[in-house]
């Protein structure tokens, strides 16, 4: 690897131990926390129209918290208000 | 006198944690208080070597513990000061010889008439590491700004705080800085956002560390060691004093003032 283009090292020592930290503290491993998001998009479609593209669910950190974070656009009251 | 129990912890092995103890210790006595310290690592005696005491030893933790002999003849003073002292980890193989109960009571013996009582914990989480921990009003979690250390310290502070014992401080230990300085190697920023924790002190790696525990004397009492001031300042903070962090840049004076002149960082 050349010295010049080379991504620094400490920024990717950074960015993985931030996601292996994150599912070592909540023992959540990746497969899991997919299973979750598809079960969680499940039940939320049985009672509001939703746009399976639009939504983001991850783990965030808050200091040593972990919060699962979901963000879900919902499309009916979307294209009400529009009119 | 009511001693604070401070337990010396890290998860992974090697990182710096018998080193932090000795020199702890050594910092806290030439400051004038009451010092024990305890060796946890049961059937891998270690302080004793660092802090150059080996060749005294008589009685052990273990002993103390089975009754064989009375606390205070387990206690191995450091005759280079007036109030430093050392109960040494047995050599016996069995894991199970000291419980977290014994440790509470002997910490509760040692109590009455020390400042600090210091324990150096086994690396791992295991039966060594919750005796080491059973006493302790405060914790310290030292770690190397290196990728295994610190998830291994990120997993001990979620079971210090699972156990309710608080939130420990951190001992970045092994800090490189002309590493650091080409992005090489997690600063102290880096460490201190992933595990979420108080800084208690950063401690440069130093070859004199090496050189003081071949001679079994901790670099604190070395008045011009890097890591014995870093050493010496973690003591002051454990006194309940403010002291500013090291600026850990090597080259200070002419060479950062040629780097500057050159526009050169
Ligand atoms: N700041 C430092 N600079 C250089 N070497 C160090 C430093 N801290 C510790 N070491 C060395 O690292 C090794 C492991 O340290 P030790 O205190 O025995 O770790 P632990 O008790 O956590 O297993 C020892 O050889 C020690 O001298
Ligand atoms: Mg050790």
């Amino acid at each position: 690897m050349n010295f010049f283009t080379r991504k620094r090292s400490a920024s990717s020592a950074k960015e993985r131990l931030q996601l292996v930290l994150i599912h070592d503290r909540t023992d959540l491993t990746l497969e899991e926390m997919e299973a979750l998001k598809d079960d969680l998009l499940k039940t939320i479609a049985r009672h509001i129209e939703i746009d399976p593209e639009a939504i983001q669910i991850g783990l965030e950190k808050d200091g040593r918290e972990q919060r699962l974070v979901a963000d879900i656009p919902l499309r009916g009251a979307a294209r009400r208000r529009a009119g | 006198m009511t001693a604070q129990v401070i337990t010396v912890t890290s998860g992974k092995g090697g990182v710096g944690k018998t080193t932090a103890v000795a020199n702890l210790a050594n910092a806290l006595a030439m400051d004038g208080k009451r010092v024990v310290c305890i060796d946890g690592d049961i059937g891998l005696r270690n302080l004793d070597v660092v802090m150059g005491l080996e060749n005294r030893i008589v009685y052990d933790l273990v002993d103390v513990i089975e009754g064989r002999c009375k606390l205070k003849q387990a206690m191995i003073r450091d005759k280079r000061y007036p109030e430093l002292y050392l109960i040494p980890a047995a050599q016996t193989r069995d894991k199970n010889a000291v419980s977290p109960s014994d440790m509470v009571r002997i910490c509760n013996d040692l109590r009455a008439d020390s400042d600090f009582v210091i324990i150096d914990s086994p690396a791992g989480i295991e039966r060594g590491f919750r005796n080491s921990i059973a006493a302790a009003d405060r914790v310290l979690v030292v770690t190397n700004p290196e990728v295994s250390a610190v998830r291994d310290a990120d997993r001990v502070v979620g079971i210090l705080e699972a156990e309710e014992k608080g939130s420990p401080a951190l001992i970045l230990n092994r800090l490189n800085p002309a590493l650091v300085r080409n992005n090489d190697m997690l600063s102290a920023e880096d460490v201190l956002d992933l595990l979420g924790i108080q800084l208690i002190g950063i401690v440069p790696e130093d070859e004199t560390v090496i050189i003081g525990s071949n001679r079994g004397a901790p670099v604190a009492a070395d008045g011009k060691s890097r890591a014995g001031q870093a050493f010496r300042n973690i003591a002051k903070r454990l006194q309940g004093q403010d002291v500013p962090f090291m600026d850990l840049e090597p080259q200070s004076g002419l060479w950062s003032a040629i780097q500057k002149i050159t526009g050169r960082k």
